[in-house]
């Protein structure tokens, strides 16, 4: 396996390998951040997170088209603009599906599932009507095309390390909404336990809206990013949807460092492997890792001692 | 226990309706390609009826239940394919004597996993047995960590996947995205012509009804009333000194066996199988049967069946893209508006009707809605 390759060239690899992990990582992390949030935190299962993150990404393919035509001088930066419209459509998107159909079904997690996945087929339909079947990629402006000559083995492209540094914000971002902001702290409060949260006075609908929208709103800035790295097509969001899942599970279900920790391990696994085998039986035996690993600790790696 | 016995009254009539209407009325007014759509149909009913008991009754939510249908389907396909690739069927290949898709793949012997489908008793055993010990192994791994619910669902869904990928991965041993195609004799005995195909319609029927009596004897068995307790109340159940992870592997291993028989049905009428029935999208779709149906409804099941596919067959056949905002509304729909599905509107509004008008006698709606326990609030 290792025979055709010196031990430099084994080195470069493994580091290239490696960052391509990173983007993958990255992608998981800001999937997972939302996940994290909605089912971590409020014990939603939303099957719909992945046409919410391919909303951020229409929305950025649809900004980006604007700037060309209408803004060619500014096309440099109409990524910062595209993200936040990304934020604010995948959000207020998340919002409304909050108010019209999972309040409903807070007591029934396994029909919100199942909702959802109606709510995630309608979508795809909807997406596939609107913007066409075909998939579509954006055009990323002059400064993030090429990259860092860091040895002469190693090469990192630009857009990667614009989307890590990307994710590394966001996830100091939502770290600060969630635990040390009033409203992260209502947030909790809520989940831990919702009736004393409301006899203190905390509007617990309001706190499950805006958190179910904070949540979708996190899935369009993924979306954002991903069309930094590959196309947007109607489907590609339930591509990713199991894998968030198991990230989010595998990470500890309400434990942020945990979703971190265990995106990192799926996806560096993941790319390492796929360097020494097929794409799919690197995916493959990930997966089983993974299944096989919540067997025998089926709380996670990073468990929050809770009583129930 | 008072009531042991397999059905009441009122269930032995929807027995006796749906056995005429699936055994005399759809062969009389139906061709040969119709009925072998409904017995594709009816393949799925099967994954429906093991639903019905695993989530309805024993509130497990499995989204796997694709891969449990793909098992028994693929046992039934090696088998069918092994007799397909006989020595003289298969001469131009470079290695004569394997199914093609190996030979394409520059597989020159057959696969030690392969070698036991050539026989039917075998392959019989395998449909129900593999399946059976993956739910096991895959119940006990999480039942006895008291892991449900959420979680897993999560977790099936990902070993649907697992599968999918591996199946479409390995070309060589499974025929790869295309799956098994071009089965043609069951023990030397064609099942391609017409005849062949009415005949496998009404073994399929026949199946159905022997599995229709192994959930109707669960339900009223103390069993059933286990699997309903646990599901309200399963710290009760267990302090009571019932072993839970045990009756919840039971359900699981029960709903598993029946969606590999329809899987095997599949492979014998349809002629071939694929991974595109294992992975996750197929399994969730099996799911929304049972829902339509109504979860806690054992006829209901098979009607929801029989009733989303012919919707989705005609649908999608003249306006594609309606197909997938029909479906996933009717998912939210019967989230919402109709946790019971078909059997909770036919008890609660059709029942009573012909109950009035048959007879003024005091008989109870039982039958289609029997547990009174229905986890669904009614809609709000």
């Amino acid at each position: 396996m290792f025979g055709d390759y010196s031990i430099g060239d084994l080195g470069s690899i493994f580091v290239m390998q490696g960052f391509a992990g990173l983007i993958l990582f990255s992608v998981y992390v800001l999937m997972a951040l939302g996940l994290a949030i909605i089912f971590g935190q409020m014990g939603v299962i939303n099957m719909a997170h992945g046409e919410f993150m391919i909303l951020g990404a229409y929305v950025t393919w649809m900004t980006s088209n604007l700037f060309q035509t209408y803004l060619p001088s500014l096309f440099g930066g109409y990524f910062f603009l595209a993200m936040i419209l990304a934020f604010v459509a995948s959000g207020a998107l998340g919002m409304l599906v909050e108010w019209a159909l999972i309040r409903h079904l807070y007591k029934r997690p396994l029909d919100t599932l199942l909702a959802t996945w109606g709510l995630s087929l309608m979508l795809q339909q909807a997406y596939r009507s609107v913007f066409g079947a075909r998939e579509v990629g954006v055009e990323l402006p002059q400064w993030m095309l090429g990259s860092l000559h860091v040895t002469d083995s190693i090469e990192v492209p630009i857009n990667g390390v614009f989307v890590m540094c990307l994710t590394v914000l966001i996830t100091i971002g939502v770290a600060y909404v969630m635990f040390k902001s009033r409203w992260g702290r209502q947030v909790r409060a809520v989940v831990q336990n919702r009736i004393m949260a409301g006899a203190v006075g905390i509007n617990t609908e309001k706190v499950d809206r805006y958190t179910f929208g904070l949540g979708c709103g996190i899935a369009g800035v993924a979306g954002s990013a991903f069309t930094m790295i590959g196309s947007t097509g109607p489907t590609s969001g339930q591509l990713y949807i199991v894998d968030t899942f198991l990230v989010v599970v595998f990470g500890g279900a309400a434990s942020l460092l945990g979703t971190i920790a265990s995106a990192f391990s799926i996806s560096q696994t993941q790319s390492t492997l796929e360097f020494f085998m097929s794409g799919s039986m690197a995916k493959v035996l990930t997966l089983l890792a993974v299944v096989g690993i919540l067997m025998l600790r089926p709380q996670g790696l990073f468990a929050l001692k809770v009583r129930k | 226990m008072t009531d042991n016995r397999f059905f009441n009254r009122s269930e032995f009539i929807g027995i006796l309706v749906l056995a005429v209407f699936l055994v005399v009325v759809l062969p009389l007014t139906l061709d040969v390609f119709r009925l072998n759509l409904v017995a594709k149909y009816l393949t799925y009913a099967f994954v429906a009826l093991g639903l019905v008991i695993c989530w309805g009754y024993g509130g497990i939510l499995s989204l796997g239940q694709g891969v449990f249908f793909g098992l028994g389907g693929y046992c039934m396909a090696m088998f069918l394919k092994l007799e397909a690739s006989s020595v003289e069927n298969t001469k131009i290949q470079s290695t004569p004597g394997i199914p093609d898709f190996m030979d394409w793949n520059q597989i020159t012997a057959l696969p030690f996993f392969w070698k036991p489908f050539n026989s039917l008793t075998f392959t019989v055993a395998a449909i129900v047995l593999v399946p059976g010990i993956f739910a096991w192994i895959i119940g006990t791994a999480m039942f006895k960590r008291r892991v449900g619910g959420t979680y897993f669902a999560i977790i099936t869904q990902a070993v649907a996947a697992i599968l999918t990928i591996l199946i479409v991965g390995q070309q060589g041993y499974t025929g790869g995205i295309n799956g098994m195609t071009d089965l043609r004799t069951l023990k030397g005995w064609d099942i391609r012509p017409d005849h062949a195909k009415v005949v496998l319609y009404f073994f399929e029927v026949g199946c159905l009804f022997v599995c229709i009596m192994i959930a109707q004897f669960v339900r009223h068995a103390k069993l059933g009333r286990i699997l309903v307790a646990m599901r309200e109340k399963e710290d009760r159940v267990r302090f009571s000194g019932y072993s839970v992870a045990n009756f919840k592997i039971f359900a699981f291993c029960i709903a598993a066996v029946f969606a590999a028989i329809g899987g095997a049905m599949f492979a014998l009428n349809v002629g071939f199988m694929s991974p595109s029935f294992v992975g996750i999208v197929p399994s969730i779709e099996m799911v929304i049967y049972t829902a339509v149906g109504g979860r806690l409804s054992i006829l209901g099941a098979i009607y929801g069946t029989l009733l989303v596919n012919f919707a989705k067959t005609s649908l999608s056949e003249t306006f594609p893209e309606l197909w997938l905002f029909g479906l996933g509304g009717l998912f939210i729909a019967v989230v919402l508006a109709f946790p019971n599905g078909l059997a909770g509107i036919w008890g609660d509004y059709v029942q009573p009707r012909i109950d009035r008008l048959v007879s003024s006698r005091k008989s109870q709606p039982a039958g289609w809605t029997d547990s009174s326990v229905a986890d669904g609030a009614p809609a709000e």
